[in-house]
């Protein structure tokens, strides 16, 4: 029963250990993701409904208030 | 206030757009290398030279690269919905939920599993196995793009969905209509028959520069001749789902065609505009000329667009102004409709919040006469429903110019391969070195007038891009506009940089 995820699980960890051009690639790939994430997300794009209002009803009044609000343009 | 938030409108939009633009730099080579490489692996385990293995290698390394790299660039499109596209994030929520979590669920693991064997399994798993996880990985990839070009399609044309004026947002009705419009499947065949296209003149390209330094020269002739192959029957499809576009535009974003075509005065026999230059003076409802100068190809437009080579193909000022003699309506007209549709809106949130269902069922029924021209409730000045036809024009003349170009590069390469001649082309390998940079520029061309052309709309006719967006300080979104900047420029030089590497060190690696 435990064969295939062992197979699996050594594959896996074989081809990890092998790679050449992969390692450089998982190493920007944490940057990245790192950013994305740990920076970009937290910091910068909080989502504005969900910060700023607790239930669906009131994001939905924000957005309605925005749709019959006077026009920006 | 208004000027300020005109500015964040407008770092919004420039925000977005960049980060689009860098996504899809990286995807559709994704897109299509798959699948060649698929093809190189193809022909090893049906022929069994080792040679066509090491070939197979070298371009699933670089397809590998331009994956790690290009990997997880489109979440930040996802965050950008989130901040300074609020409005719009939440009315569609509902619409994008299915498409976008079926691109996370299937496509992603799909991918993603295949592609540990793709890369790992050599020597280790059967090469029938091996090639069908090859296959899985470029199908998965493409799937991918599937769903998240539906939510596209449906921006372009909204079906299948009702708006509910007591949540503020548009509620599926009909999965299917929205999976399957023609619009969104139109884009599916068009957007990937391009990748393939690019991804044949990146190995053409490539080989090219082998056959420049006189190194890998069998390998890079083989590759050539597949990539050419590929590409010239991938340029036939763009060639013909593009005109496909030309028609579903026509029909669903007439202005759309108008501004791709600097078309001001709706015609008869509507020509094509084969070469010109915009007068960038020209607005809407002026008598200046529209362009400096054009070339003309009479009654091409009216067949491209109506499939009948003297039927009228309606100008911007018709559809700006209307046109009663062509029974157009034009967005002067749609306006006073659009404003009935936001004042019983508003009429009916205060009725709601009264608690007066008379009053509130009265205006929603008004609201649901008019709720078509939604979106032209919020626009000022009819002049604001057309789009930057300059833009517009200019990008669909580089995509189409250069879309013309590439299938007699893909000639040229088979006949001189089979010719024995390809070796010593040094013009012609030049050209493919040089064709492999100018398609990245069509492909972003082609989604300038895509996503220009659709303008002001975010949601074509019911929600202007003005109104989608977050009211936010317009210095916040300028900060991260000059981080994804530096972000994406530092990623792609990476990706150049060991790319380069790997092509240095070519197929023996």
């Amino acid at each position: 029963m435990t064969v295939l995820p062992k197979r699996l699980y050594l594959f896996y960890r074989q081809g990890f250990r092998s790679m050449v051009v992969g390692r450089s690639l998982w190493k920007i790939i944490a940057i990245k993701l790192f950013i994305i994430f740990a920076v970009l997300k937290l910091f910068f794009f909080q989502n504005y409904l969900e910060n700023n209002f607790n239930s669906e009803r009131e994001r939905a009044g924000h957005v309605l208030e925005n749709l019959t609000g006077p026009s920006p343009h | 206030m208004g000027d300020q938030i005109l500015t964040t409108v407008d770092w919004a939009r420039a925000q977005f757009a960049l980060t689009a633009m860098y996504h899809w730099i990286f995807v559709p080579l994704t897109l299509g290398l798959s699948f060649l490489v698929a093809f190189f692996e193809s022909i090893y385990v049906k022929t069994g030279n080792d040679e066509w293995r090491k070939l197979t290698k070298f371009w699933m390394t670089l397809f590998g690269i331009n994956f790690a790299i290009g990997a997880a660039t489109g979440i930040i499109l996802e965050f950008q919905f989130g901040t300074n596209w609020s409005n719009y994030s939440w009315m569609v929520g509902d619409i994008f939920g299915a498409p976008l979590a079926i691109e996370g669920i299937f496509a992603f693991f799909l991918e993603a599993s295949f592609f540990a064997v793709m890369f790992f399994g050599w020597h280790k798993v059967s090469k029938r196995f091996h090639l069908f996880s090859t296959w899985m990985v470029a199908v998965g990839s493409n799937l991918s793009a599937v769903w998240i070009l539906v939510a596209n399609g449906w921006m372009q044309f909204p079906t299948g969905m009702s708006f509910n004026p007591d949540k503020a947002r548009f509620e599926m009705q009909n999965f299917w209509d929205i999976a399957l419009s023609p619009v969104a499947v139109q884009k599916f065949t068009h957007t990937t028959s391009s990748a393939f296209l690019l991804a044949s003149l990146f190995v053409v390209g490539i080989s090219g520069l082998f056959l420049l330094q006189k190194r890998h020269q069998k390998m890079a002739q083989r590759s050539m001749v597949v990539a050419a192959v590929l590409g010239l029957v991938a340029s036939v499809f763009v060639a013909f789902n593009g005109d496909e576009s030309a028609f579903h535009i026509a029909q669903r974003q007439p202005m759309k065609l108008a501004a791709m075509e600097g078309l001001y005065y709706g015609q008869e026999k509507a020509p094509v505009v084969a070469l010109g230059i915009i007068n960038s003076s020209k607005k809407p409802g002026d008598n200046l000329p529209a362009f400096h100068q054009e070339l003309k190809i009479p009654g091409l437009l009216s067949l491209m667009a109506n499939r009948k080579v003297d039927s009228f193909v309606p100008g911007i000022n018709d559809l700006v102004y209307g046109n009663a003699e062509r029974n157009i309506v034009g967005a002067q007209q749609r306006m006073v409709s659009g404003k009935i549709a936001v004042a019983e809106l508003t009429n009916y949130k205060g009725a709601k919040e009264k608690g007066d269902a008379a009053a509130a069922a009265s205006a929603l029924e008004r609201f649901n006469q008019h709720k078509e021209d939604l979106g032209y409730g919020y626009l000022d000045s009819p002049a604001q429903a057309a789009p930057p036809v300059a833009i517009t024009f200019y990008a669909f003349r580089v995509m189409v110019g250069l879309g013309t170009l590439f299938p007699l590069i893909f000639l040229l390469v088979l006949y001189s391969a089979y010719r024995g001649t390809l070796e010593g082309q040094r013009w012609l390998n030049r050209a493919c070195f040089a064709c492999l940079f100018l398609g990245y520029v069509a492909q972003q061309a082609g989604w300038v007038v895509a996503e220009v052309g659709r303008q002001p709309w975010a949601i074509q006719g019911l929600l202007p891009v003005g109104v989608a967006s977050t009211k936010l300080a317009a210095s916040n979104v300028q900060a991260t506009f000059f981080m994804f900047l530096a972000l994406f420029t530092a990623l792609l030089l990476a990706e150049i940089r060991i790319m380069m590497k790997q092509i240095k060190i070519g197929p023996e690696a």
